[in-house]
């Protein structure tokens, strides 16, 4: 048998050298006048590790921000590092590479096998966390260029309805949930196509993209920063990684007086009033509550997990093999011949139905497997978010959420208090 | 009341402390989880043109208008034809360089006499549009010796390829850094 071995390998090779050259149905032709064949320029992208100039930057700015926040306090030299990274990570570098995609990176990264990551997205990803957990939002406030273009063209903010406020703000954990469910079956990226501003930044793209971020702009004079607040999934996790900064942005410099200048000043909601004043509530009701919701939880949870596995199929159809299962099986059923691309394809490259089918099945398998797993997640949100809601904290000063709060810095020059040295 | 306020805030410090804990594992067991599926240097877009069936979305689902894939010529298989299918509309009468009887949309392609019977043919990748009506007419009817590629000093490098999200073929990878090209030509060495 061994001996064989050689031989079939020749036959393949023979075989493939047949397959490669099948296309040339005309020779080479053999050129008396001396005629030297053309060379193609094949320009390359900027040379691998330029990326690690836009890691540098974003600690840099990252630290700058940092120190305007909290330590000098400056809502002017928030401003400018806004400009910045807008002029930088905005239109020079023209939205990509940005933090909020990168969790999408990370996902298909972890979950699928034929794919590794940059590095330098894998930094994206982690560094305004780290910073998060040591400053808060500091990313929020004048790093990330969907956070600046907006904090640039929030000019008259209004107040929204706090039921409206928390109804809004609960998509962006659908949003992160989706997102990472479809990155992690390598089925599509929607954080950028969906992505409103990147057109901008690159002053191309689709009309409706385009039109969706002019929208978004306008409505974000009066209703500040609505991406970041009501789709941002990155922010999810920001928000939650703020809650427990070591150290986060203060209103006062020193100690608070109460005067309640800064209650209505913040655009996004964002400050928690002390209750000095307040009387005393009883506490039983909103103890109960508490019980209630965490008895609750896990019920939330499960119920999530058995509505996103029962909707999986559906969702599988955001894959690009699903769906074009989908468009064979109706072709096949309706007997209608389908004026798809990417049918016509299909039958031009020679895979079998039946191997398309099991394709199919294989992704969906994947689907239900993964989705009950965002339904979990989305559960549990659902369960801490109505706990959080009864929880109240004695407090004797006005503070930011850390969750909510930016580190825009508005707030700052409405307190009166000032250090004395 | 100093006790109750002690005994709250111990119970809020633990709540903190856990909660701080319960994110930080996850978000350090991710690099962890990672380290072998990390690479240095990042990854480009490019087209399979072995795959590639020019159904033509390249010009119309790439964010840059126009767009950043576009036709190439690999000298090296052209068989330097007098009637080029990928220059040429279908049956036409006579075979010249005017306008009506060019397939190229944009008149991107340069039609140049090298000797009896042999014309050269260049892409103008200034007026490309990458259509890949000239790539279909040459696969079909010749060599295929015209090719879409991805163009990479004009590709922006989006994390998520909006021609390859569409793309009905599956043409359209992630490549290494490395070899941002996949040439045809190359390939039959």
């Amino acid at each position: 048998m061994k001996r064989f071995i050689p031989y079939l390998i020749l036959v393949l090779l023979l075989c493939w050298q047949a397959i490669l050259y099948s296309q040339e149905r005309f020779p080479r032709p053999e050129f008396e006048s001396g005629y030297v064949y053309a060379t193609n320029q094949m320009p390359t992208q900027r040379a691998p590790g330029w990326e690690y100039l836009d890691v540098t930057v974003l600690v840099i700015a990252l630290a700058v921000t940092s120190w305007l926040a909290l330590k000098k306090r400056s809502r002017q030299g928030l401003i400018w590092m806004s400009v910045f990274s807008l002029a930088y990570f905005g239109f020079y570098r023209q939205g990509c590479i940005c933090s909020v995609g990168s969790v999408q990176n990370v996902a298909l990264a972890l979950f699928n096998d034929g794919y590794t990551i940059p590095l330098s997205a894998l930094l994206f990803f982690i560094i305004p966390l780290i910073f998060a957990l040591a400053y808060g939002r500091v990313f929020c406030a004048g790093v990330c260029p969907l956070g600046a273009i907006q904090e640039l063209t929030g000019f008259s903010p209004l107040k929204l309805n706090k039921r409206v406020e928390i109804i809004l703000a609960s998509i962006p954990f659908i949003y992160l949930a989706l997102a990472l469910l479809f990155a992690s079956t390598n089925s599509q990226f929607i954080i950028c196509r969906y992505d409103p501003f990147v057109g901008i930044f690159r002053l191309n793209a689709s009309y409706t993209m385009i039109i969706f971020g002019v929208l978004l702009l306008l409505a974000g004079i009066f209703v500040n920063r609505p991406y970041c607040r009501f789709l941002c999934p990155y922010g999810v996790l920001l928000n939650v990684f703020s809650r427990f900064a070591g150290r986060h942005l203060t209103i006062t410099p020193a100690e608070c007086t109460n005067c309640r200048l800064c209650e209505n000043v913040c655009p996004y909601n964002a400050i928690i009033p002390s209750d000095l004043d307040q009387k005393k509530e009883n506490p039983e009701k909103p103890r109960k509550q508490f019980i209630i919701y965490l008895i609750l939880i896990p019920v939330f949870a499960l119920t999530g997990a058995l509505v996103l596995y029962n909707l999986a199929p559906a969702l599988a159809r955001v894959n690009t093999n699903v769906r074009l299962a989908g468009e064979i099986r109706t072709e096949k059923e309706t007997g209608i011949e389908s004026a798809s691309k990417a049918v016509i394809a299909f039958k031009e490259a020679g895979k079998t139905e039946a191997e398309l089918f099991s394709e199919e099945q294989v992704i969906i398998q994947r689907f239900r497997k993964m989705a009950p797993w965002a339904g979990v997640f989305l559960g549990v949100s659902l369960g801490i978010g109505m706990i959080s809601l009864t929880v109240r904290t004695r407090r004797d000063e006005y503070k930011p959420h850390q969750g909510k709060c930016y580190s825009c810095g508005t707030c700052f020059k409405y307190c009166p208090v000032k250090v004395t040295t | 009341m100093d006790e109750e306020k002690n005994k709250y805030q111990s119970r809020r410090d633990f709540v903190k402390k856990a909660g701080k804990l319960a994110i930080i594992i996850p978000l350090a067991l991710i690099p962890v989880a990672l380290s072998k599926k990390v690479s240095a240097s990042g990854y480009v877009w490019q087209i399979d043109p072995f795959k590639c069936t020019q159904c033509g979305q390249c010009k119309t689902n790439c964010i840059l208008t126009p767009s950043a894939s576009k036709c190439v010529h690999a000298f090296q298989l052209c068989g330097y034809c007098d009637l080029c299918g990928g220059y040429q509309r279908q049956g036409v009468k006579n075979i010249s360089t005017a306008a009506e009887n060019q397939l190229c949309p944009t008149a991107a392609i340069t039609r140049k006499f090298i000797e009896e019977p042999y014309f050269e043919y260049t892409i103008d990748e200034a007026l490309c549009d990458g259509c890949a009506k000239c790539v279909k007419g040459c696969a079909d009817f010749g060599n295929g010796s015209l090719y879409m590629q991805i163009r990479h000093n004009l590709c922006v490098n989006c994390n998520d390829c909006s021609i390859a999200r569409t793309c009905p073929s599956n043409a359209i990878s992630r490549v290494s850094v490395k070899n941002q090209y996949i040439q045809k030509d190359k390939r039959q060495k």
